[in-house]
């Protein structure tokens, strides 16, 4: 569906040249939620942004379906970009026009005469949950019903792909969902790609089927959402995860207990799906002739799937600690030790 | 009583003065429009961020809004007495100050209209481009319409700017309630046709600001 091989963008600025996207390779199926995460300044925005031509790579080739975005122009890219649609972070609406005029917008530019274009709006105004609003302007709208216009106005023209730059960014949790819960839906029902950039590894949890973690511009990491939640290779990656599955009060306990308990080893178990880990752990315990204490379990939903993780402190002989690591190993569970500082 | 007040005034006169006065300002205000909007939207697509980006065009075209933006209006006058000449065979009338208040006015409501494009939300024009917009359509449907209010406040400014003008035009044999003012009621030191030319003058920046602010309310969405 969607292709990049070996994508280069670089910036001439005034002194040097910045690499604000270097040599990335992805592939994007069809119909799948792709999510790609980064700090800020990592060039998400960049690389998005080749994907419907308003910036040209320097190297490398876009593919979007079958359409060569970075070398097309003119009216051939005018044309591939009805199809290929975007929503942005500050949702970009013309206030000038209400809201029926705003998604009515790209069908005037994709030239449908105005008695398709009255239904086809109405249509999108139910399909966003907006009835009775179509004649508001954008500046009496909340920022969630504002993105729901913007969705409105990408799906215009029955794209194949929409591209969401930081859609949600601008929104408070509640309404992040909200919106997150249409994308998902217009994803399933329309068969419809998504591709989405953000901070927040909360959204790739929710929706995205698979996730690329940028970093300098260079794909670091790439797999199931399930899959990196639950064993994160790069420590950027870990980062992302551990926003989601330990929240600043939980660190904060942990270093306590960590100062509270000066012996033993601190472990965090992974664990995936409706496998729970207590036969493990009872096991552990059993077994092996050391105290085990949980700090910390949560359980977290992704779109694939649940996973969980356990963090335990070990206390007990250094041998028999390290053997109870080596047992959890054998017994296929993620199992990470954390350094204390 | 108004006889007593105003005993030199000629109404006729002041009546026909006063039609000039609206006949300049209305054609230059119509020409300053259109020729500062073209002026503008160049300046602003050719500009440093703009989408045709050409420092070329974007040179000349500042280098001519600002050289006759900065000649003081009365030596542009003088100036273009000879294009005036050339152009309509007189220099006398409603019409001969014409070329001197368009190209005295248009590129000042062209920096206008560049400043107003200026604020329009970057991301707007970015969305327009997304959904495969011509540049043509961009101007009609996301430059103008989105910087309307500014426009319309923009021109007013310079409709009630030419009225001004229209007056200094007066003094050189244009006609309109300036030439009147001057010519029967400065000269002849009747002073009261000046304060009556003065009157109908405030009356008719009055109206001129009260239109351009109903309109900008209209059209502001904001
Ligand atoms: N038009 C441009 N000219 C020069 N440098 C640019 C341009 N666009 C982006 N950059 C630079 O490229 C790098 C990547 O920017 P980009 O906007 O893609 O990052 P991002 O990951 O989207 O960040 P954010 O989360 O802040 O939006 C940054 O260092 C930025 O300054
Ligand atoms: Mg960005």
């Amino acid at each position: 569906m969607i292709k990049l091989e070996q994508i280069t963008k670089q910036f001439r600025l005034s002194n040097r040249t910045l690499t604000a996207v270097d040599a990335v390779d992805l592939e994007i199926r069809e119909g799948e939620i792709f999510g790609i995460i980064g700090y800020s300044g990592a060039g998400k925005s960049t690389l998005i942004r080749m994907l419907n031509g308003l910036e040209k790579p320097t190297g490398g080739r876009v593919t979007v379906n079958g359409m060569e975005m970075s070398s097309i122009s003119g009216a051939d890219l005018r044309k591939a970009r009805q199809k290929v649609s975007m929503i942005f972070q500050h949702f970009n609406l013309l206030w000038s026009r209400t809201v029926a005029e705003n998604i009515a917008f790209p069908l005037e530019i994709a030239g449908v005469n105005k008695a398709e274009r009255e239904p086809r709006v109405r249509e999108l105004i139910r399909l966003v949950g907006l009835e009775g609003r179509e004649d508001a302007y954008p500046s009496e709208l909340s920022g969630g019903q504002k993105q729901r216009v913007g969705i409105a106005r990408a799906l215009a023209n029955e794209p194949d792909v929409l591209l969401c730059d930081e859609a949600t960014s601008a929104l408070d949790p509640e309404t992040t969902d909200s919106i997150l819960d249409l994308l998902t839906d217009i994803n399933k029902r329309l068969n419809l790609t998504i591709v989405l950039i953000t901070h927040e590894m909360h959204v790739i949890r929710k929706i995205c089927h698979r996730v690329a973690v940028m970093e300098a511009g260079r794909v670091v990491e790439m797999g199931d959402v399930l899959q990196v939640f639950r064993s994160p290779q790069q420590p950027i990656t870990k980062r992302f995860v551990s926003q989601v599955t330990e929240s600043p009060d939980v660190k904060q306990a942990i270093s306590q207990l960590v100062r509270e308990n000066p012996d033993g080893t601190l472990i965090r178990l992974g664990f995936v799906g409706e496998r729970t880990g207590e036969p493990v752990l009872a096991r552990l315990i059993r077994t092996f002739d050391i105290d085990v204490n949980i700090l910390q379990a949560n359980v977290s939903q992704t779109h694939g799937g649940t996973f969980g993780s356990i963090i335990l402190n070990l206390v007990g002989d250094e041998p028999a600690v390290a053997e109870a690591v080596e047992f959890l190993h054998s017994e296929g569970v993620e199992t990470e030790v954390i350094e204390r500082d | 009583m108004i006889e007593q007040l105003f005993p030199n005034v000629d109404w006729d006169k002041m009546w026909e003065a006063t039609l000039e006065t609206l006949y300049m300002t209305a054609v230059a205000t119509l020409f300053t429009f259109l020729i500062g909007l073209v002026l503008g939207i160049l300046l602003f697509l050719t500009g440093p961020r703009g989408i045709y980006q050409n420092r070329i065009s974007n040179l000349i075209t500042a280098a001519f809004v600002n050289i006759f933006r900065s000649i003081p209006f009365i030596i542009l006058i003088i100036l273009l007495i000879p294009l005036t000449k050339f152009l309509l065979g007189s220099i006398r009338g409603p019409n001969a100050a014409l070329p001197a208040l368009i190209i005295g006015s248009a590129p000042f409501y062209g920096r206008m209209v560049q400043i107003a494009l200026a604020e329009i939300d970057k991301g707007v024009i970015e969305a327009a481009r997304s959904m495969g917009a011509t540049t043509w359509t961009i101007i009609r449907k996301v430059l103008l319409p989105e910087s309307m209010p500014a426009l319309i406040s923009g021109i007013t400014v310079t409709a009630i700017a030419l009225v001004g003008y229209t007056a200094m035009a007066g003094i050189i044999g244009a006609g309109g309630l300036g030439n009147l003012a001057y010519l029967d009621g400065f000269q002849r030191s009747r002073t009261d046709v000046t304060i009556v030319a003065t009157i109908l003058i405030l009356i008719i920046v009055f109206v001129i600001q009260w239109v351009g602010d109903l309109l900008v309310k209209r059209t502001d969405k904001r």
